[in-house]
């Protein structure tokens, strides 16, 4: 653990994001609190759990006909909520930095990656493009890229899913922000490369003192990378413990997701299925407030 | 009986100063009734492979025998599908939008010649446990689970004798994850198919099949027993690593 409780960078009290529909108004996300120190801070569930959405509210990405609704969000002190669309532009990369789940639709198809990593590298710093070029280089050597100079001359259809998204985390670290939002950012990389770069992100948390919120659905890396883990079930936390406490935890749902892991140590003939109980998304919600 | 013998197989992409060699001399064997994987990290080439015995990756060379015929060229004679047929990762994808389960399924069975495709809609939708009900819904309408489902109900259409799995379950929740992999091992344990899976996932691995090549920059570095993978008996340190990485 670092230096969780000395400042809370973030603190979201009782956030809800909603979408009305010909059905009635759908919730996605219902009355989630939690507050983020200098730490690596894990959300998990399945698709539909609301934690991208959860992650997206945040940086105000929500758009009309969403409704997002808080007490308060603060960022540092400041309610996020209560800036301007040009203050939140001045927050979004520089302060709060966001990886989306999929480097196919955050990446444009039309510019070389190299183009791509220049740009956003000159958005935030008045560096020359020759030193952005070499800035850009050196990032995607620290994100293990073999061949980096074919790779900026690439454009995004000609990388691999894993490649592209260790691009993408290269683009979000180089302005260097306080806060991290990583929105299923290892899910499309093998086991090998997901441990270089959650050892990056890690650097990162402990140099820097930033701070990361780790979207997940997979509970053993949240297990084995996070401080402290969220479990989010329809819309609401169901479970907050400590990350390396998860495989004691209590949860049905929780307990559930668990068992249906296929596990090398104890094969089966059959995976557990999870059977759903209705009365887990009635429940209120758990604060993971400190 | 070998089903699958894949001898000295290249695959390349691009020309001069941008080719990649994908697969570099990959030789293994699959017998009728086996269930083989493919692990390693992403751009290994697993993938590759599996494009390219079913055509989808023109420029290749060595030798591809499926079921005793060896396959030549970019084309593959009709009757080579009755036989392989392919499921691909991102259930999202490789759906037609505007097409409904029942025109997917239904198009599927006419190009294959086979007469009553109403009942025959209907048996294969049973079978992968999906029912009447999702017959008219089109692929927006389904979940990821669902829909994948309805991608292995298109490949099992043909009655095919060797299925390709390319990374079926990674793009879809672990309580779900749970559920296609217990269907893919119903299936095969009825209509006695031969499995041909890639993953990056070693439990997934290990769970679903009986021996397994481990890739790594193109090349196949070791071919081993589940049962050897299991017991930490990788002779490869590249395998011993990943093995390390996912227990």
């Amino acid at each position: 653990m670092y230096g969780t409780c000395d400042v809370s960078l973030l603190d979201v009290k009782n956030l809800w994001v909603k979408f009305p529909s010909r059905h009635g108004v759908f919730d996605a996300v219902r009355g989630v609190s939690f507050t983020l120190g200098r730490e690596r801070l894990g959300i998990v569930g399945e698709s539909g759990s609301g934690k991208s959405m959860t992650g997206r509210a945040i940086l105000r990405l929500i758009r009309p006909p969403g409704i997002v609704e808080a007490d308060h969000i603060n960022l540092e002190g400041v309610d996020l909520l209560q800036k301007s669309e040009k203050d939140m532009r001045a927050v979004r990369g520089e302060r709060i930095s966001m990886v989306m789940q999929d480097p196919k639709f955050s990446l444009n198809p039309v510019m070389t990656i190299g183009d791509q990593i220049i740009e956003a590298y000159r958005l935030h710093s008045s560096a020359s493009k020759a030193e952005a070029y070499t800035k850009s280089l050196e990032m995607l050597e620290a994100v293990s890229i073999r061949d980096p100079e074919r790779v900026m001359r690439a454009y995004p259809h000609e990388m691999s899913g894993g490649m592209g998204q260790r691009i993408m985390i290269a683009m979000m670290l180089i302005p260097n922000p306080e806060i991290l939002i990583a929105d299923e950012p290892t899910s499309a990389l093998d086991v090998s490369v997901q441990r270089q770069v959650l050892d990056i992100m890690d650097r990162l948390v402990k140099e820097r003192g930033m701070g990361l919120i780790f979207i997940s659905h997979d509970l053993n890396l949240v297990a084995d990378f996070c401080d402290r883990v969220l479990i989010m079930y329809a819309g609401r936390i169901v479970e907050v413990c400590d990350a390396d406490k998860l495989h004691d935890a209590q949860h049905p749902y929780t307990r559930g997701l668990l068992n249906s892991l296929p596990r090398l140590d104890a094969p089966r003939d059959r995976l557990e299925v999870l059977k759903r109980d209705p009365a887990w998304s009635d429940a209120e919600s758990v604060s993971g407030r400190i | 009986m070998t089903m699958l013998d894949v001898n000295g197989l290249n695959v390349w992409f691009g020309k001069n100063r941008d080719r990649v060699d994908a697969v570099k001399g990959a030789s293994f064997q699959v017998g009728t009734g086996e269930s083989f994987g493919l692990v390693g990290e992403s751009g290994s080439g697993k993938s590759t492979i599996l494009r390219a015995i079913t055509g989808l990756a023109p420029d290749w060379s060595g030798i591809i025998t499926v079921d005793g015929t060896p396959i030549t060229g970019k084309k593959r004679p009709r009757g080579f599908f009755k036989t392989v047929q392919m499921v691909f990762q991102d259930p999202y994808a490789s759906l037609h939008p505007r097409h409904s389960v029942d025109q997917v399924l239904g198009e599927t069975l006419h190009l294959h010649g086979f007469d009553d495709i109403d009942g025959r809609v209907a048996k294969l939708l049973d079978d992968v446990g999906l029912g009447q009900k999702f017959r008219f819904r089109y692929p927006h309408q389904l979940s990821g689970g669902q829909r994948q489902r309805v991608a292995i109900a298109r490949a099992l259409a043909p009655e095919p004798t060797l299925l390709l799995l390319d990374e079926p379950t990674s793009a879809l929740d672990v309580s779900v994850q749970a559920e296609i992999l217990n269907l893919l091992a119903d299936l095969r344990a009825d209509r006695g198919l031969t499995y041909l899976m890639v993953s990056h996932d070693l439990s997934v691995i290990g769970h679903m099949c009986d021996r397994l090549a481990v890739m790594r920059n193109g090349e196949i570095v070791e071919i081993l027993d589940v049962d050897a993978l299991r017991a930490s008996n990788a002779a490869h340190p590249y395998s011993q690593q990943l093995l390390e990485a996912s227990l």
